[in-house]
């Protein structure tokens, strides 16, 4: 089986290409088929991929696949070949089996678009370029595919084109992540030119042999390694992009900006981890640019009122949590998290969907209310995504891994307690702002009546993402339930255990507190937003909360400042030297040249005996200077 | 002589007139060479005025070439008229 490897992204990868070819002269049925089919057999090639991984696992626990070799200069050596562990494994399964069901939705969701089959062209050549991500064996590879994806956003962010809008949505995603890039090429190069490979796994081996605990280079490496993970990531300082993301099709926003792409950054920190346990100071950054985005994002999804923000902003904070799992070598937790915020994430942003297609694109979530009765599938999507989202104890998937990734920051020997309250405050807010979003939609008056009913293709894909957000959790029990870490075990041949240093809390005490903190912010949304209205909105309207919710609305002001220290400057460059200084040579030249022509043009008479009255006088110089000398 | 021809070249507008002051600036380099040949008792003097009538020969033949385009064209043989090429 695992030699059917390669079809995984090249099927996607084929579909995309089909579309891309014919996709204008092909009914929109057959296009859907094509889009949807593609993706659907890559998840079940998968799916039998990891069936003999878990029975006959390959020898050391990974299976390397090479195709051809990419390029051989000197004493560089790349090929196209793909690699698959357990790591990789979990990524591929949770990417395509995601991505399979958002394309079944988006085939009734993006029914009588124009753009349809360009719009599954896009999908599934994101597919491809996450899986070429995913499985690369070596760090070009990687790359390649981490560009891919970011084109892919791009294509997608300013899929409706029309509009000038989120033509710049598209642009500001896509120039923001090519700065983390930039910080990531370096550190390739860097890689490459002190150990001498891109080979992921050879590039580990020999740092470990070759650096220090602690060495600079290590710390370098791990640290423009963060920052390519923080732009696809969105995590601070790069995480603007992330919410302004929101103007493509809905579709769009759950597959790449919230279940698979943004987690990219994840997977390339999880992958090196052993850079990171070589450099202490790298992998503590990582995990307070985790703690850091999930309070800044978690105030900014407070305040918002448009449904997709919201839920935007929320991603951001989540993936915060995976990053402060990283950063404390909880590494596990990390990749558990990600899977079942995979499946919650998506199933809210396909509820939103179905939201907003049934209030005729509007997405102020102050205009709706009182949605409960007339879209219930949307309600109780919202009501488990929410739940799991904020981590509902027992039941839900979300409190499985938060809790891990809590118990993590507070009791590996990295991590510490001021971290993990953090962490503890994250979860106050995040429950806050979901319940928020959840009461203000479905409950109290009722605005507007919603009028579409929607069709079973998306339906289907948020039932199923419902199951998957409540069961998801079940595959690891913390020790306090039973003890059964399935999902740790699982990826124990691709990564390191969480190390058990010593905590101030036993882990059922700390999990106390996390469901405190839930139902802390259960009760204030309650309170706040269903109860008492009122008395949130006099808070928001006076003189300090109106200042409060400005910052945040704005996202503590990050744009209006980015646009102060890089746009505005950067602008007013361009246009002061709108002539370009350096052209001044070539323009200068072609000046003094053209001078010259319309002085000396004035000697072309077409007189013949002024001609020949030059020729004599030139003559008769000649001869006198010739005589002279 | 020679000056004399370069003056009728330089001062006459009638291109008739032109090509008979090139003819007699031309008849005059051949007298200079002959009397120069005659004066040293060298025989390349007589040689070079045969060359010159070879080349006056062929100057005279697209010079009335010449002539009768302009006449043609602008129906009188002042040069001047032919000044359209004007850079």
């Amino acid at each position: 089986m695992f030699h059917l490897l390669w079809l995984v992204p090249a099927i996607p990868f084929a579909g995309a290409a089909l579309l891309m070819i014919f996709g204008p002269r092909m009914a929109h049925r057959t296009a859907a088929w094509i889009g949807c089919c593609s993706i659907g057999i890559s998840a079940v090639i998968s799916m039998l991929i990891a069936w003999q991984f878990l029975h006959q696992p390959p020898a050391g626990g990974s299976y390397t696949q090479h195709l051809w070799t990419w390029m051989s200069v000197a004493n560089f050596h790349l090929g196209i070949s793909f690699y698959l562990d357990a790591l990789s494994l979990i990524f591929m399964l949770v990417v395509t089996f995601v991505s399979f069901f958002i394309h079944v939705y988006s085939s009734e969701y993006m029914r009588g678009d124009e753009g349809f089959s360009r719009f599954f062209a896009y999908m599934n050549l994101f597919v491809a370029s996450m899986l070429v991500l995913l499985l690369g064996s070596n760090l070009l590879l990687l790359y390649l595919g981490w560009e891919g994806v970011g084109v892919c956003s791009y294509l997608l962010i300013g899929f409706w084109y029309t509009d000038p809008k989120n033509g710049l949505a598209a642009q500001k995603a896509f120039i923001t992540t090519r700065v983390g890039d930039t910080a990531m090429a370096v550190g390739l190069y860097l890689l490459f030119r002190q150990l001498g490979t891109l080979n992921i796994q050879s590039l580990m081996q020999a740092a470990q042999h070759q650096w220090p605990h602690g060495s600079v280079y290590a710390t370098a490496a791990g640290l423009l390694l963060l920052g390519g993970a923080c732009g696809k990531s969105a995590q601070l300082p790069l995480q603007t992009w992330l919410p302004d993301a929101m103007a493509g099709p809905t579709p769009t926003s759950a597959l790449i900006h919230a279940a698979t792409m943004v987690t990219a950054g994840v997977y390339l920190i999880a992958r090196t981890h052993v850079l990171y346990s070589l450099a202490p100071t790298a992998q503590l950054a990582v995990a307070v640019v985790g703690a850091a985005t999930l309070i800044a994002a978690g105030f900014a999804a407070l305040v918002q009122d448009d449904i997709k923000r919201i839920l935007a902003y929320s991603t951001v904070s989540q993936i915060g949590y995976m990053f402060l799992g990283l950063g404390v070598g909880a590494w596990t937790a990390a990749i558990f998290h990600f899977m079942t915020h995979a499946f919650f994430k998506a199933l809210l942003f396909l509820a939103s969907g179905m939201v907003i297609t049934s209030m005729h694109h509007e997405q102020n979530i102050f205009k709706m209310g009182g949605l409960r009765k007339e879209l219930p599938l949307a309600y109780w999507a919202f009501v488990i995504g929410g739940c799991s989202l904020a981590g509902l104890p027992l039941v839900t998937a979300g409190f499985y891994s938060k809790g891990l990734i809590l118990w993590g920051a507070l009791s590996s020997p990295v991590g510490s307690a001021t971290l993990w309250f953090f962490g503890v405050i994250g979860v106050l807010m995040t429950s806050l702002y979901t319940f928020r979003l959840i009461f203000i939609t479905f409950h109290g008056p009722c605005h507007h009546k919603p009028s579409q009913k929607t069709g079973w293709l998306m339906g289907v894909p948020v039932i199923v993402l419902m199951t998957l957000s409540v069961v998801g959790g079940f595959v690891e029990l913390p020790s306090y339930l039973g003890n059964h870490p399935w999902f740790t075990n699982f990826l124990q041949s691709a990564l390191p255990a969480t190390a058990e240093g010593h905590a101030p809390l036993t882990e059922l005490g700390a999990e106390g507190i996390v469901v405190l903190a839930f139902f802390l912010g259960l009760g204030a949304a309650w309170f706040f937003f269903l109860q008492r209205r009122e008395l949130s909105e006099s808070m928001a309207g006076s003189g300090l909360g109106r200042a409060l919710h400005r910052w945040w609305y704005t996202d503590w002001g990050m744009d209006w400042l980015y646009d102060r220290l890089f746009v505005r400057p950067v602008g007013w460059f361009s246009r002061t030297n709108k002539k370009d200084a350096v052209d001044l040579i070539y323009t200068g030249t072609a000046a003094v040249t053209r001078s010259g022509w319309s002085s000396l043009r004035l000697t072309e008479t077409g007189r013949v005996r002024w001609y020949a009255t030059a020729l004599v006088v030139g003559t008769v110089i000649f001869v006198l200077i010739v005589a002279l000398l | 002589m020679f000056a004399l021809g370069l003056i009728g070249l330089l001062v006459r507008r009638n291109l008739l007139f032109i090509l008979m002051a090139i003819e007699v600036m031309l008849n005059a380099s051949g007298l200079a060479f002959v009397s120069a040949g005659a004066r040293w008792g060298q025989a390349d003097g007589q040689v070079m005025f045969l060359f010159i009538l070879t080349v006056a020969a062929a100057e005279v033949a697209v010079g009335l070439a010449l002539l009768l385009r302009l006449y043609h064209r602008f129906h009188s043989l002042d040069v001047d008229a032919a000044s359209e090429m004007r850079g």
